[in-house]
C-alpha cells in the first residue's frame, strides 16, 4: 500500500456513487470544510458525480482565502521593510493586497522567498544573521503545530532575528458559525480529516451532539470522499448525529496530544476576522505574552490598515452555504483567478477558484450518468481516477 | 494548504535539537520533522504536512474503507454505446439483477 492510488479506483468510486443514490430518500445538502477536500471534490468531479443525490457546499475550508484583506497588506508593509527577508507558503504569494501580490512586490526589490515548510524560514534566519526573516504563518490548526514548532525551535537555538506573522484560523468556531446563521441549508458536514489528525475528534462530537447533525470526519481521496457522503447520507437517513471516523488511518479519537501541547505553550486562542465572513469569536491565534517577541506584529510597526473589499463579492455567502459560485454574476467574468474579486477565488483551495479550475459553468451542471459515459470527467483529463 | 502527503519513513537522526527523518515519497526522499510523532519509527508509513510528521497511518485502519466495498453490490457492465443512451437515467447504475431503487 501507498495509501494513494489505492482510493481513487473509479469502479469503486461508482459503487460508492450507487449506494449513495440507493440511500438517499432526498437531496440532503452536505458542506466539506477543508480547501482541500473543495479542491478534490471538484477536480475528481465527485459534485458531478452525485450529482441527483447529494448537494454539496463548500464552507470557509481555506486559510489563504480567509485571511482578511488588511492582514495580507500588513504582511506585505513588513516585506518592503529594508532588512527583511519576508518567507511564506507557496499559495500566499498571488494573493492580491491592496498594492498588488507578493511577485509584485518582489519586482519592486523586495526580498521574499518561498519556503515548504516553516523550518526552512527559521534555516534562512540561522543563516543570515544581519537579516530579519519573517515567515507568514497561515493556516489551520493542522499547520499551527508546525509554525508553531519552528518558533520553539528558533527559541531553543537562540535565533534572534526570526519572527512570524500569524493568521491561524480554527475550524470548529466557524462550523458553529454556519450552524447558527438562520439561512444555513446545510444538514450534514463532513469533517476536516488533517485537521483532526492533530485535534481529534471531540469537538465535533459536541458540535454535532448540540446542533444535531452528523459530522463525518474525512479523508482527501475520491474513495474517502465518496465514503464520508455516503456516511453522512445513510445518518440524516436515520435521523442519527454524532461524528464518526471515516478517515481512520490517519485520524485517532484523541488527535495528537504533542502537537497540540506544542501549539498551548505558544499560543492564546483570540478572536479572528475571517475574510469574507466577519468576526467570530475565538477562532483564532496570538502569541502567548512569554513568546510575544516572535510576534512580527509587535516587531514591526504597521499600522492598521483601512481596505474595502468588492461590493459586487458574494464569497461571504458563499463560504456560509448560501450561495455557490456559480450564482456569482461577476464569476468567471470580472472575478477570476487572475483578478479575484475575494475571498473564495483568491487560492486554488477556495470554492469559486476551484469550480473555475475545473469548468464548473451553470450550463455545464450535469445529470448522473455512468463513468462510461463521461470518461473526460473520471479518466484522464486531470489526472483522476485510474 | 492542509494537504497531507503519506510517506515511508526511512530511518531517524537528529540536527541538534531538532528530531528528523528521511521519508520515502514514492522513491522521493525528503527530510522530516518527527518532533510531533515521536513515537514513528523506521518503515511506519506517516502523514506530512509542511516538512513535519503529524499522524502514523494505521495499517489495518487504512484497509476498512475497502472491507466496506466488498459489502457495496458490484455493477453491471455495460457497453459504452449502452451508456450513451442511457445518459440522465439515474439506474444506469445497478447492482446485478437488480435496479439501484431495489438495493436500499
Amino acid at each position: 500500500m501507498k495509501y494513494v492510488e489505492e482510493y481513487r479506483d473509479r469502479s469503486a468510486a461508482e459503487r460508492i456513487a450507487a449506494a449513495i443514490a440507493a440511500a438517499a430518500t432526498r437531496r440532503w445538502v452536505l458542506m466539506e470544510v477543508c480547501g482541500g477536500q473543495t479542491h478534490a471534490i471538484l477536480r475528481y468531479g465527485i459534485d458531478d458525480l452525485l450529482e441527483q443525490s447529494v448537494e454539496l457546499l463548500h464552507g470557509p475550508g481555506c486559510p489563504v482565502c480567509v485571511t482578511p484583506l488588511e492582514t495580507i497588506d500588513r504582511a506585505h508593509a513588513i516585506a518592503m521593510q529594508p532588512g527583511v527577508m519576508f518567507c511564506s507558503f507557496g499559495d500566499m504569494l498571488r494573493v492580491p493586497g491592496s498594492n498588488g501580490d507578493l511577485f509584485a512586490l518582489r519586482a519592486r526589490g523586495a526580498d521574499i522567498r518561498v519556503v515548504y515548510s516553516p523550518l526552512d524560514a527559521v534555516a534562512l534566519a540561522e543563516k543570515h544573521p544581519d537579516r530579519e526573516v519573517v515567515f507568514f504563518a497561515v493556516g489551520f490548526e493542522t499547520t499551527a503545530p508546525a509554525n508553531a514548532m519552528a518558533a520553539l525551535v528558533a527559541h531553543r537555538k537562540k535565533i534572534r532575528n526570526f519572527s512570524l506573522l500569524v493568521s491561524h484560523v480554527l475550524v470548529p468556531p466557524a462550523i458553529t458559525a454556519i450552524l447558527q446563521s438562520p439561512e444555513s441549508r446545510v444538514n450534514g458536514f463532513l469533517g476536516p480529516g488533517h485537521v483532526c489528525t492533530v485535534m481529534g475528534t471531540s469537538e465535533y462530537a459536541a458540535i454535532a451532539e448540540h446542533y444535531r447533525v452528523p459530522i463525518v470526519i474525512t479523508g482527501f481521496e475520491p474513495l474517502d470522499l465518496l465514503e464520508g457522503v455516503l456516511a453522512a447520507v445513510r445518518m440524516l437517513e436515520r435521523g442519527e448525529v454524532g461524528a464518526p471516523v471515516q478517515y481512520g488511518r490517519a485520524v485517532r479519537d484523541e488527535g495528537n496530544a504533542e502537537s497540540r501541547r506544542v501549539v498551548d505553550e505558544l499560543f492564546d486562542v483570540t478572536d479572528r476576522k475571517w475574510r469574507g465572513v466577519g468576526m467570530i469569536p475565538k477562532s483564532g491565534h496570538r502569541f502567548r505574552y512569554e513568546y510575544r517577541h516572535f510576534d512580527a506584529e509587535t516587531r514591526f510597526d504597521v499600522h492598521a490598515v483601512e481596505t474595502r473589499e468588492a461590493a459586487e463579492c458574494i464569497s461571504g455567502r458563499v463560504l456560509r452555504g448560501i450561495d455557490r459560485p456559480t450564482d456569482c454574476p461577476a464569476f468567471g467574468t470580472r472575478c477570476t483567478p487572475e483578478t479575484p474579486l475575494g475571498a473564495t477565488m483568491v487560492s486554488a483551495e477556495g470554492a469559486c477558484a476551484a469550480y473555475f479550475a475545473y469548468g464548473r459553468e451553470p450550463e455545464r451542471r450535469l445529470p448522473l450518468v455512468s463513468a462510461a459515459a463521461r470518461p473526460e470527467k473520471l479518466g484522464g483529463r486531470n489526472g483522476a481516477f485510474r | 494548504m492542509c494537504l497531507g502527503v503519506p510517506g515511508k519513513l526511512v530511518d531517524v537522526n537528529r540536527d541538534g535539537e531538532v528530531s528528523l527523518g528521511r521519508v520515502s515519497f514514492d522513491g522521493v526522499v525528503r527530510q522530516v520533522c518527527l518532533e510531533l510523532v515521536p513515537e514513528a519509527e523506521p518503515g511506519d508509513y506517516v502523514l506530512v504536512h509542511v516538512g513535519f510528521a503529524l499522524s502514523r497511518i494505521d495499517e489495518e485502519e487504512a484497509r476498512r474503507v475497502f472491507e466496506l466495498l466488498a459489502e457495496l453490490p458490484v455493477l453491471a457492465e455495460r457497453p459504452e454505446a449502452v451508456a450513451e443512451d442511457a445518459v440522465g437515467d439515474a439506474t444506469v447504475l445497478v447492482a446485478p439483477g437488480t435496479t439501484v431503487k431495489d438495493t436500499a
